[in-house]
């Protein structure tokens, strides 16, 4: 088993300094594995994501408790900008692109959130267009006049752009046609095969995300539940019934 | 319509444009910080009054032109860098409405300032730009009022060309954009905020030196701010397009009203009648002409 990376370690976060969203949760992200993080709505996989970029914050949210540790260093109190420099790059859920910047500007503040120069910028440039042929022939068109599946490719390029080493993806399969979701997910397992990427990936969809994770997490109520290889809880009923909106075995009485 | 009539209704117009200009001067100060942060920064005023007194007090202590001119410009960047720290980055995230509030106070303490330091009598600024008309074709027209909507204009084509070629300008417009994902970018908002209000302290200096060269530096100057706020209605206040445009339209209703309407309710129109017009447009299209629409599909 490779190292870890990541590491959450028995964190506490609240909304409004009141409202409680995470309850001890501990999980591990290991160098270049994909590991997906499962739950219903609400199960505090958002908040886990913007915990680790220090994203909370910004929506009066705070970690309450607990370390998160990045290269065995704790990172906890580390602003975003200083996040993206080291590497921890996230993806946010539901897209976000700048819908009144085109793809190609969408594209380059990622680089700038780096710091790369000119010339860096045009070299990364070059390698999400080849990942994403299609946000190259729509380079000019203003990111919110595009799809929702481009919208989320710009938003994955655009992490992409800053040259991450652990990528956090928050949903990206949500609002998306089935073709689409596979091909970002074909995208992202080829990143992860030949880059080495490592992914913490949160996803509702819990049939794909196991698909394609070799590690997976469940929360529920701001706890992690349950832990282990991915092939191990897709082969499991009960545990898809319980948490992943699989259907249960009707109760008898 | 004789002749002469005709050409005295395109002198008005003209006179009315120039004018409208130097709103657009003091509206573009506003949006720049709007559109960045959402703060409606009624200090703006405040700033323009101060950057007028401390470039005249430096003149009038015998530093020459230009020097006093970057002395001015440093000082304005500085203030703006400053508010930023101890006002705005310490209530990031708080409503509108209290960022409003604080701009507000925030406009007091400059006049207030302004006042301890350099004194309340009303100075004489003279930018060595003469005010003679000049003659095109019958019309007369303001050379002082021609040269500051050139200063004006070279200043927007200025910021135009910073805000879409730079990387900083790339990353103000994402900020405007969306400041949550900006954020998760990794672009640095403070930074961007300091960059807006030193840009913001720029234009005002322009505007003070224009406005003072105009009225005389004196704290009515202030009160520009109300000329600036039916411009930001008309254009939409966050659009730097808007605001010149806005700025035009304003400044050429308000002379021809005051001249072709002014005679028949007993004149002063000039003084509220660009509030009609932000009036009626609040009425029919809220977010002004070039206000941000969403762009997005459905």
């Amino acid at each position: 088993m490779s190292q870890p990376v990541l590491e959450f370690d028995h964190v506490y976060a609240a909304y409004n300094g009141a409202i409680a969203a995470l309850h001890g949760v501990s999980l591990t992200v290991r160098k270049s594995e994909i590991t997906a993080l499962l739950g219903a709505n609400g199960a505090g996989k958002t908040t886990l994501l913007k915990a680790a970029s220090n994203l909370l914050p910004a929506g009066r949210g705070q970690i309450t408790g607990g370390r998160i540790r990045y290269k065995g260093r704790d990172v906890t109190t580390d602003t975003p900008h200083a996040h993206i420099r080291n590497g921890l790059v996230p993806v946010l859920e539901g897209r976000r692109c700048f819908k009144t910047l085109s793809i190609e500007e969408n594209l380059t503040t990622g680089a700038i959130g780096r710091g790369l120069e000119r010339a860096q910028i045009a070299q990364v440039l070059e390698q999400v267009y080849d990942l994403f042929p299609k946000l190259k022939l729509r380079r000019n068109s203003l990111a919110g006049l595009t799809s929702g599946g481009e919208q989320q490719m710009a938003a994955i390029g655009r992490g992409l752009m800053a040259r991450p080493e652990v990528f956090l993806l928050d949903e990206p399969s949500m609002g998306l046609a089935p073709l689409v979701v596979v091909e970002i997910f074909e995208t992202l397992a080829r990143l992860n095969r030949e880059t080495g990427l490592t992914i913490l990936l949160a996803e509702q969809n819990s049939a794909i995300a196991l698909k394609y994770a070799h590690h997976a997490t469940v929360i529920e109520n701001g706890r992690s539940v349950l832990d282990g290889p991915a092939s191990d809880l897709a082969a499991r009923a009960d545990i898809r019934a319980l948490y992943l909106g699989g259907t249960p075995e009707p109760v008898r009485i | 319509m004789d002749w002469f009539g005709f050409l005295f209704l395109i002198e008005v117009t003209i006179g009315g444009l120039l004018s409208g200009v130097m709103y657009a001067l003091v509206a573009i100060g506003f949006v720049l910080i709007y559109k960045t942060s959402g703060v409606l920064n009624f200090a703006q005023g405040a700033m323009v009054l101060f950057a007028a007194l401390t470039f005249v007090s430096l003149v009038e202590a015998g530093v020459p032109f230009v020097l006093a001119l970057l002395i001015s410009a440093a000082i304005m960047v500085a203030l703006g860098f400053a508010i930023e720290r101890t006002v705005l980055r310490p209530l990031a995230n708080r409503s509108p409405m209290t960022l409003f509030m604080a701009t507000l106070g925030l406009s007091y303490i400059i006049e207030g300032a302004a006042q301890i330091i350099w004194g309340t009598e009303v100075h004489r600024l003279d930018l060595g730009i003469s005010n003679a008309p000049f003659q095109v074709a019958g019309v007369f027209i303001s050379t002082f009022d021609l040269v500051a909507a050139a200063i004006a204009g070279v200043l927007v084509a200025g910021l135009t060309a910073f805000f879409r070629w730079t990387r900083t300008g790339l990353a103000f417009r994402a900020v405007a954009d969306d400041q949550f994902a900006a954020l998760a970018v990794g672009l640095r908002l403070d930074r961007t905020w300091a960059t807006v209000w030193a840009a913001a302290g720029i234009v005002a200096l322009v505007a003070g030196l224009l406005w003072g060269a105009r009225l005389g530096v004196q704290f009515s100057l202030s009160l520009i701010v109300l000329k600036a706020l039916p411009v930001l209605v008309l254009g939409g206040f966050d659009s730097v397009l808007g605001a010149i445009v806005a700025g035009l339209a304003i400044g050429a209703t308000e002379k021809l009203a005051e001249v072709y309407l002014g005679p028949f309710v007993g004149g002063g129109i000039e003084g509220w009648f660009a509030y009609v017009v932000a009036l009626l447009v609040l009425l029919i299209r809220p977010s002004g002409l070039f206000g941000q629409k969403l762009v997005e599909r459905f």
